[in-house]
C-alpha cells in the first residue's frame, strides 16, 4: 500500500511537471499553430539563467527567479524576431523544421556556454516543510510544483477566455488574414505568445532542474515527452496540458513501478496512438471545424 | 528516328503524354545518361575510398529521402517516424540474411517489404488524423518502434547487435566501397525512374490530390484512407531499403542510430532539397550527408591537433550549432529548397542572354 | 462641412509577387459619409483596390508601385495594416472569415483591437442593435452558423472598431435575396446613423447602386466609368452589362461584349 501510494504521489507530481512544461507548448500552438519543437530547449534555458544567477552571481532566490523569468521572456521574444517572423505566411511544415533547426542552435549554445554536466542546486527549501502524509513524506518541490502548476493554470485559463489580449491571440490563430484586416497586430501577438511561452517553459525548467538537477541532454529530452502530453490534452488546452500530464506522469510511475523501468518510456506513445484513434483531437482539443 | 531538339524557351507542350514525359527533351536523355556515365567512371577511377563511401551513403540517405518526399512532398501528409522504418528495414535484411540464409539480392527486396508493412500499421491513424495530430502519432510510431528493436532481444538481439553475412551479387563480393557503389547507385537509379513514373500515373495523381485538399479529393471518388495508407507503404518501402542496403554497408548494425534524431536528418533532406520534387530529394540527401561529414571531418582534424584537451564536448556542441544554423538559413532564405535553386539556375541558363 | 474627400486614391498600380501587375492607374474619391459602390466584373481588380487601401496587400505579396492613397491628408500607401486600421479604415473581407473557433461575442470583441482597454459594452449593445439575429447565437461558436448570420457578424466586428472608413467586399456573396436585402438596408442604416463612409464592392450592382451615392465601373484593372449612382443605373453600358437589361437585345452574347469593349475603347 505504502508503495502504491509512493508511486501515486511520484506519478502526480512528474505528470503536473510535464503538464507546466506542456503549457508553455499549448501557448504557441493556440496563437500561431506552430509545433514547437524547440521547447525541451527553452526549458533548459530556463534552468541555466536561473542557475547561474543563483550560484555564480550570487543572487537572493526571489531575485534571481524572477531575473531568470524575464531573461526567457527576452530570449521568446528575441527568437520571434529573429527566426520566426521571416516566416510568417510560410506552410507550417517551415516553420515546424525551423523549430528543429532551433532545437539544435539552442543546444549547441547551451553546450558550449554550460557544458553537459549536471549541475545540483543549492537546497532551496528547507527539508522541514515537507509533509507527512500516511506514512509518506512529500517533498516541498513537489508541493511548489503542484501550487505553481494550479495557478498557472488558472491565470492562463481565464486569460485566454476573458482578456482581450487573449481573445486577439486566440484570434490570430484562427484566422490570420481576418485578424489583420480588424487591426490586431499580428505581429505583437506572435512576439508576446513566443515570450509568454519562453516564460512558462522557463519556470517549469527551474522546478524541474530543482528536482532533478540541471543537464541539458536530460531537459531538452523533455521536450518530446511534451508530445504525448499536449496531444492527449488536445493541443490547445491548457487544461487539457495539466490533465494530460497527470496521466502521463502516472501511466510512467506505474509502470516503472509495476512492470518494468524500460517499458516506462514508451507506454505514453502507445496510450497515445490508442487516445487519438479513439478522439482523434485529444481529450479536450478544439474538434477542427472544416466546411468546403 | 524522332527529330532531335532542345528545350523549347517557355511550356510549348501540345498533348498530355509530352507532359507527362520522364526527360522533357531528347537532349535531356541523353545528357542524363552521359552524365551518369562520366559520373559512374570517375567516381571509381579518380576518387578515393573516402569519397566514394560519401557517395555510398547519400545514394542510401537519396532512397530514404525519396520514400519520405513521397510521403510527406506529394501526399502532404508530415511524418518523423522515417528513421524508425528504416530501421526496420536494416533489421529486416539483417534477420533475414543470418536467420534464414535469404541472399542479398532478395533480401533487400524483402527488407523493403517489411518496413512497408509497418509503415501501413503506423499509417493507420491517418484514417482519422490530420495535420500536426497525425504527425504527432507517427512519432509515437517511431518511439515504439525503436522500443521493439531494441527490446525484442529474441529478434533483434538487443544492444548486442547482429552483423551481417558478406553481402553477394551473383557469386561476387560486393562489400569494398567501390563495388558496393555501382549495386546502390543502380538501385538509386531505379528509384528515381521508379518515382518518377509513380507520380504520373493515377496513383501519384491521387496523391498529389489527397496533399492540396484532401476533402475536394474525397468528393472526386479517391478512397483517401486507402492512398494515404499506400504513400505510407510506398514511403516506408523506400525507407526499409535504404536500410536494409545500409545494414549491409555497415556490415552490423544496433539498433542506436535509428531514432528522432534521424527522423528529423530525413525531414531536413526532404525540406532542405525541397518538398515534392524528386530531384530535390536526392540534392537534400546530398547537402545533409556532405555538412554533417564535413563537421566530422573538421571535428576529427581539430581533435588531432590536441591544441586543448576537453575541446570533444565544445566541438559537439558546434556542431549541433552549425547543423542548426543552416537549417534555419535555408529555411528563412530558400524555403522551396535546392530543388529551386537548381531550377532558378537552369533557368537562368536556358533563357541567357535574353532573360525577358 | 468639410468637401475635401475623405479617401483620394491617385492613379495607383498593383503588383503582385513583382509580375503580375493587376491594377494599372485607379483613382478613386471617397467623400465623407457617403456610400460609393465600385462595380465590375470578377478579376476586374475591385478587392484589390480595397486591400491596397486597407494594407492588406502586403501578406499577400503585394504592393502599390505607383500613386499615391491619401487618408485625411495623409499619406497611407504600403503601410501596415496595424497602422491603417488604427487611422479608422476597416476592411471586411470578402467570403465572410469568421474566427470559427470563437463564439459569436468573442469574434465581436476581437473587433475593439484598434482601440485597446476601452470599454466594449455599449458597443456589442448596438451591435446587437443593429442586428438581432445575432442575439440568441451569442455563445455559440461562429464556425456553426449560416452564412447571413455570419455576413451580420463580420460586419458587426468590423463596427466594433467604429471606422471611419468601412470597406465592404461582397457583402451579398452567397447569400439569399431576402437576407441581401435586410444587410443592404442595415448598411444604409449604417452609413445614415453613424456617419460611416463606405466603399461598396458589389456584383449585384443594381441592389448596390440603389444604396450607394455614387459609383465606379471597373474593368482590367483600370476605372472605365464614374458618376453619380443615378446616373451610372440610366447609362446604357452599365443596364447592359451589369444589370442585365439590355436595350439592344434580350440577351449579351460575346460579340456584344466585343462590341462594347471596342466602344470603350474610343471613348
Amino acid at each position: 500500500m505504502e508503495f502504491f501510494v509512493q508511486i501515486l504521489i511520484n506519478g502526480l507530481n512528474i505528470g503536473f511537471l510535464y503538464g507546466l512544461a506542456a503549457m508553455g507548448f499549448v501557448m504557441i500552438f493556440k496563437s500561431s499553430s506552430v509545433l514547437n519543437f524547440a521547447h525541451g530547449e527553452l526549458l533548459a534555458f530556463g534552468a541555466f539563467f536561473f542557475l547561474t544567477l543563483v550560484s555564480a552571481a550570487k543572487l537572493p532566490l526571489p531575485v534571481a527567479f524572477m531575473g531568470a523569468l524575464a531573461l526567457c521572456f527576452a530570449l521568446g521574444f528575441v527568437v520571434e524576431r529573429i527566426f520566426l517572423r521571416p516566416l510568417i505566411g510560410e506552410p507550417l511544415i517551415y516553420v515546424i523544421m525551423l523549430t528543429v533547426g532551433l532545437a539544435s542552435i539552442f543546444k549547441g549554445l547551451m553546450l558550449l556556454v554550460w557544458g553537459g554536466n549536471l549541475y545540483m542546486f543549492p537546497p532551496i527549501l528547507p527539508a522541514k516543510l515537507s509533509i507527512t502524509f500516511a506514512g509518506i513524506t512529500i517533498p516541498p518541490v513537489y508541493l511548489l510544483s503542484t501550487s505553481i502548476g494550479i495557478l498557472f493554470l488558472i491565470f492562463f485559463g481565464l486569460f485566454f477566455k476573458y482578456s482581450s489580449q487573449g481573445i486577439y491571440m486566440r484570434s490570430v490563430a484562427d484566422n490570420q488574414s481576418a485578424a489583420l484586416s480588424l487591426g490586431v497586430h499580428v505581429r505583437r501577438v506572435f512576439a508576446l505568445s513566443w515570450a509568454i511561452a519562453a516564460l512558462v517553459a522557463g519556470m517549469s525548467g527551474i522546478v524541474l532542474g530543482i528536482i532533478n538537477g540541471v543537464n541539458v541532454h536530460d531537459l531538452s529530452s523533455i521536450g518530446l515527452k511534451v508530445f504525448p502530453v499536449v496531444i492527449l490534452g488536445g493541443l490547445d488546452s491548457i487544461g487539457g496540458a495539466i490533465l494530460g500530464g497527470v496521466i502521463i506522469g502516472l501511466l510512467e510511475s506505474f509502470t516503472g513501478g509495476y512492470l518494468s523501468a524500460s517499458l516506462k518510456d514508451v507506454v505514453p506513445y502507445m496510450a497515445l496512438i490508442v487516445i487519438l484513434i479513439i478522439r482523434p483531437y485529444g481529450l479536450f482539443g478544439l474538434v477542427e471545424i472544416e466546411r468546403v | 528516328m524522332k527529330s532531335f531538339h532542345f528545350r523549347p524557351c517557355g511550356n510549348l507542350k501540345e498533348r498530355y503524354d509530352e507532359e507527362l514525359r520522364i526527360f522533357e527533351t531528347d537532349f535531356g536523355r541523353a545528357a542524363a545518361i552521359i552524365g551518369g556515365l562520366l559520373f559512374f567512371s570517375a567516381a571509381t577511377l579518380l576518387c578515393g575510398s573516402y569519397i566514394v563511401y560519401i557517395f555510398n551513403i547519400i545514394a542510401i540517405s537519396s532512397i530514404g529521402a525519396l520514400g519520405l518526399n513521397i510521403l510527406v512532398g506529394f501526399t502532404g501528409q508530415i511524418s518523423l517516424g522515417h528513421g524508425a522504418f528504416f530501421g526496420v528495414g536494416a533489421y529486416g535484411a539483417a534477420v533475414l540474411a543470418t536467420r534464414f540464409g535469404i541472399p542479398f539480392i532478395f533480401a533487400v527486396p524483402a527488407a523493403g517489404f517489411i518496413a512497408a508493412v509497418a509503415g501501413m500499421i503506423f499509417g493507420i491513424p491517418s484514417g482519422r488524423l490530420k495535420g500536426l495530430y497525425l504527425t504527432i502519432a507517427t512519432l509515437a510510431g517511431q518511439f515504439i518502434i525503436e522500443y521493439l528493436l531494441v527490446h525484442w532481444e529474441s529478434l533483434t538481439q538487443g544492444t548486442m547487435g547482429i552483423i551481417l553475412p558478406e553481402p553477394q551479387l551473383f557469386g561476387i563480393s560486393v562489400v569494398d566501397d567501390r563495388r558496393f557503389f555501382f549495386v546502390v547507385f543502380v538501385i538509386l537509379i531505379i528509384m528515381i525512374l521508379m518515382t518518377s513514373h509513380l507520380m504520373r500515373t493515377r496513383y501519384g495523381r491521387a496523391f498529389i490530390a489527397i496533399r492540396d485538399n484532401d476533402r475536394a479529393a474525397e468528393g472526386m471518388g479517391i478512397p483517401v484512407f486507402r492512398y494515404k495508407i499506400l504513400s505510407f507503404g510506398i514511403s516506408s518501402y523506400y525507407a526499409g531499403c535504404a536500410g536494409a542496403l545500409w545494414a549491409y554497408y555497415m556490415t552490423s548494425i544496433t539498433a542506436e542510430p535509428f531514432n528522432v534524431g534521424l527522423s528529423v536528418e530525413y525531414i531536413a533532406m526532404v525540406i532542405i532539397g525541397g518538398l515534392g520534387s524528386i530531384a530535390g530529394s536526392v540534392f537534400g540527401a546530398a547537402f545533409i550527408v556532405v555538412l554533417s561529414e564535413t563537421l566530422r571531418w573538421l571535428t576529427d582534424t581539430i581533435m588531432s591537433l590536441s591544441i586543448i584537451q576537453g575541446m570533444e564536448l565544445t566541438l559537439a556542441a558546434i556542431r549541433e550549432l552549425v547543423f542548426g544554423l543552416s537549417i534555419v538559413l535555408f529555411i528563412i532564405f530558400e524555403p522551396r529548397g535546392l530543388a529551386e535553386v537548381w531550377r532558378i539556375v537552369r533557368s537562368n541558363f536556358r533563357l541567357w542572354p535574353f532573360s525577358y | 462641412m468639410n468637401d475635401k474627400p475623405l479617401l483620394q486614391v491617385n492613379n495607383i498600380s498593383v503588383v503582385y509577387a513583382d509580375v503580375i501587375q493587376v491594377l494599372k492607374g485607379v483613382s478613386l474619391a471617397v467623400k465623407r459619409h457617403q456610400i460609393v459602390s465600385l462595380l465590375g466584373s470578377n478579376g476586374a481588380g475591385k478587392t484589390t483596390s480595397l486591400k491596397a487601401i486597407s494594407g492588406l496587400l502586403k501578406p499577400e505579396n503585394g504592393k502599390v508601385t505607383e500613386g499615391t492613397i491619401l487618408y485625411n491628408g495623409d499619406n497611407i500607401q504600403n503601410k501596415a495594416p496595424e497602422d491603417i486600421t488604427r487611422k479608422g479604415i476597416i476592411q471586411v473581407l470578402e467570403g465572410r472569415q469568421p474566427f470559427k473557433y470563437l463564439t459569436i461575442e468573442e469574434n465581436l470583441r476581437v473587433g475593439t483591437a484598434t482601440r485597446w482597454g476601452k470599454p466594449y459594452r455599449e458597443d456589442l449593445d448596438m451591435i446587437y442593435e443593429y442586428f438581432p439575429a445575432l442575439v440568441p447565437r451569442r455563445k455559440s461558436m461562429a464556425g456553426y452558423c449560416s452564412g447571413g448570420e455570419l455576413q451580420m457578424l463580420v460586419m458587426g466586428r468590423a463596427l466594433m472598431a467604429h471606422p471611419d472608413l468601412l470597406l465592404l467586399d461582397e457583402p451579398s456573396l452567397g447569400l439569399a435575396p431576402l437576407v441581401v436585402k435586410e444587410i443592404f438596408k442595415i448598411i444604409k442604416q449604417i452609413n445614415e446613423e453613424q456617419g460611416t463612409t463606405i466603399i461598396l464592392v458589389e456584383q449585384n450592382a443594381n441592389m448596390a447602386l440603389q444604396i450607394a451615392h455614387f459609383g465606379y465601373v471597373m474593368e482590367n484593372g483600370k476605372i472605365v466609368m464614374e458618376g453619380e449612382s443615378k446616373e451610372l443605373k440610366e447609362n446604357p453600358d452599365v443596364k447592359d452589362f451589369y444589370l442585365g437589361m439590355g436595350t439592344r437585345g434580350d440577351t449579351n452574347s460575346y460579340r456584344d461584349v466585343k462590341a462594347y469593349k471596342r466602344r470603350k475603347r474610343w471613348l
